[in-house]
């Protein structure tokens, strides 16, 4: 998988899916869902979030409900990775099958809002340039690393249900 | 070698005779649950779009829950997707309107001790109640496991919660799990499956048993578990299971437990967490005046057929306070007709209750129990986060059916054994 390259949005511990994906918008079109990502806890960051900007958190990131629009909204709205002290296992899981890496990541803090990052989700590295600094991750286990990098699940089941068939 | 419950049926569905916590296997799925909010509309799309058909029908549970009562466009198309991708596929274990799935899917028979089960909802866990091993997945998850019915399992460790002595009255299985909320927070059990055990746990019934595995969702867990004994295999059996194997769902007396809590069954009081964390909770006491607009008793792990009786046991005959909304929606169809047959829905409704048909809706904000802008509520559901049950500006405390009865009598949160005298034992 290629490097990523974005702003980050930075948020401290315990972000969770219904901040992620309010209840209310879990029935519509990820569309008309998106759009309300995070605005009981950041309004700005869905107005002016784009494509290739990389998700930053604390603790516990994504705690919550199995709602896979929680992941879904961030990548709809344009985020192509995200990096956290720690994730909740399902919103761990979601984020692999969408094809959006998760990196456990323990110098979150090290990152300010809207510092430029390069991500290399394979190695698993970080480098801030805004700041000048390297981050290392915790890698993505092997298995998944090759069904993220083909774009997620669907796309992973696709091929090798093919190869199968 | 020694292996825990949840190890055994790991290593079961793995066709392996044994796993090691950290590993990763894939495993054969025995159940697929799903609801109308990921199933059907969402997974099940996924899966036609593939062009593949689901693995087994006969492993497939749906059951609509979420969206039910609403009449808007969104939840109305989620219903008929129910509908017409059961009839399309053939999938005959459907559950149309009967009430929340994670105490349907009980009710149905469809559980038992020793299967791998996977849920497309995070309360999934609640199964483990009656000996299942369940974990909650997202909606692509369930594409994959409705085409392969296969999924990769990293084994997870073992985090044993051990309750002594018995539970004073007026103390619940809710007061425990909040408890365990409130002193190891909501990601203290990451990754790992909670096994419930010792003589205040054992002595639970099924309904209050849910609530621990239910919950074990709100400790960041992978699954809760509690080993079958007498009490699954009546409740199953009165249920209509058959063959249910209680000798070999069971924990060795010397697996690797990763971290053993024990809790003071007898020392425990009533818990209330405050907004917007289940991990706030604390003593009632802590908590007791705070004003109150509203109580709610619903959802999956709040208004089964206990939850309902220790409601009437605080009010009957007393009546709510002026001012306030109290709001009962059964966890499903089943309990309401028993709650009405045995006099316990009168109770609430002599008291000023307003009953609700049965469904997901006010713990996700949705319906009639949805707090207004402003308002503090209390309800014995299992989650407060910001934004959920309400408006932002809104607020919810959690406690057990009685804390929220005994506050939809005062007006704020109360300790609710003010009204459980002696002499109102049943």
């Amino acid at each position: 998988m290629s490097f990523i390259e974005g702003r980050a949005w930075t948020y401290g511990d315990g972000i969770n899916t219904d901040l992620l994906a309010p209840s209310p918008y879990l029935r519509h079109s990820l569309e008309e869902g998106a759009p309300h990502c995070l605005e009981n806890h950041d309004p700005d960051f869905a107005p002016n979030v784009r494509e290739g900007d990389i998700f930053v958190a604390g603790e516990s990131l994504g705690v919550g409900s199995s709602r896979e629009y929680a992941p879904h909204f961030l990548k709809h709205l344009g985020i192509r990775a995200i990096l956290a002290k720690s994730f909740a296992r399902i919103f761990y899981r979601n984020s692999l099958n969408l094809g959006l890496p998760p990196l456990v990541c323990a110098d979150t803090d090290r990152i300010g809002r809207h510092d430029i990052l390069r991500v290399d989700p394979s190695a698993g590295t970080v480098e801030n340039t805004t700041k000048g600094e390297t981050y290392t991750c915790d890698p993505i286990p092997a298995h998944l690393m090759e069904m993220v990098a083909s774009g997620g699940l669907l796309a992973h089941l696709e091929k090798t249900l093919k190869k199968a068939g | 070698m020694p292996q825990t419950i949840s190890e055994k049926i790991i290593a079961k569905a793995a066709g392996v005779d044994h796993v090691t916590p950290g590993e990763i296997v894939t495993c054969s799925v025995d159940l697929a649950m799903m609801h109308d909010g990921s199933g059907p509309g969402r997974a099940g799309k996924q899966l036609d779009a593939l062009g593949v058909a689901p693995w087994d029908v006969s492993k497939i549970v749906v059951i609509t829950d979420h969206y039910v009562l609403l009449d808007d466009d969104n939840s109305v198309a989620l219903q008929r997707a129910a509908t017409e991708w059961t009839a399309t596929h053939g999938v005959t274990k459907f559950h149309e309107g009967e009430g929340i799935c994670h105490v349907v899917l009980p009710e149905g028979g469809h559980l038992k001790p020793g299967m791998f089960c996977v849920g497309g909802d995070s309360h999934s866990p609640t199964a483990g109640a009656f000996g299942t091993f369940m974990v909650g997945i997202g909606a692509t998850e369930m594409t994959g496991v409705l085409a392969t019915g296969e999924i990769w399992v990293r084994v997870p460790e073992t985090l044993r919660v051990h309750v002594t002595g018995t539970l004073a009255d007026g103390v619940t299985a809710k007061d425990i799990i909040l408890k365990l909320c409130g002193d190891i927070g909501i990601m203290g059990a990451n990754y790992q499956a909670v096994e419930y055990t010792g003589p205040a746990v054992m002595a639970l019934p099924m309904d209050d048993r849910m609530v621990l595995t239910n919950m074990a969702a709100e400790l960041g867990a992978k699954t809760g578990i509690i080993a079958p004994d007498a009490t699954t295999v009546a409740t199953l059996t009165s249920l209509g299971v058959s063959d249910i194997d209680v000798d070999t769902w069971q924990s060795d007396a010397d697996a690797t437990i990763a971290r053993t809590i024990t809790i003071d069954g007898a020392a425990l009081q009533p818990q209330v967490a405050a907004p917007s964390s289940p991990e706030n909770a604390a003593d009632v006491s802590e908590h007791a005046g705070v004003k109150l607009d509203q109580a709610y008793i619903g959802a999956c792990t709040g208004a089964k057929l206990e939850d309902l009786r220790m409601a009437a046991r605080v009010v009957k005959g007393r009546t709510v306070k002026d001012g306030m909304r109290f709001i009962i929606a059964p966890s499903s169809k089943r309990i309401h007709e028993k709650a009405a047959a045995e006099g316990t829905l009168k109770i609430l409704e002599d008291a000023g209750a307003m009953i609700l048909p049965t469904g997901c809706g006010g713990c996700i904000g949705l319906g009639p129990a949805r707090l207004p802008e402003d308002a503090v509520g209390i309800s014995s559901t299992n989650r407060n986060f910001v934004g959920r049950a309400g408006p932002k500006s809104s607020q919810l405390y959690l406690g057990s059916a009685y804390s929220v009865a005994a506050a939809a009598l005062t007006g704020a949160i109360t300790d609710p054994r003010e009204f459980l005298g002696e002499g109102d034992v049943p």
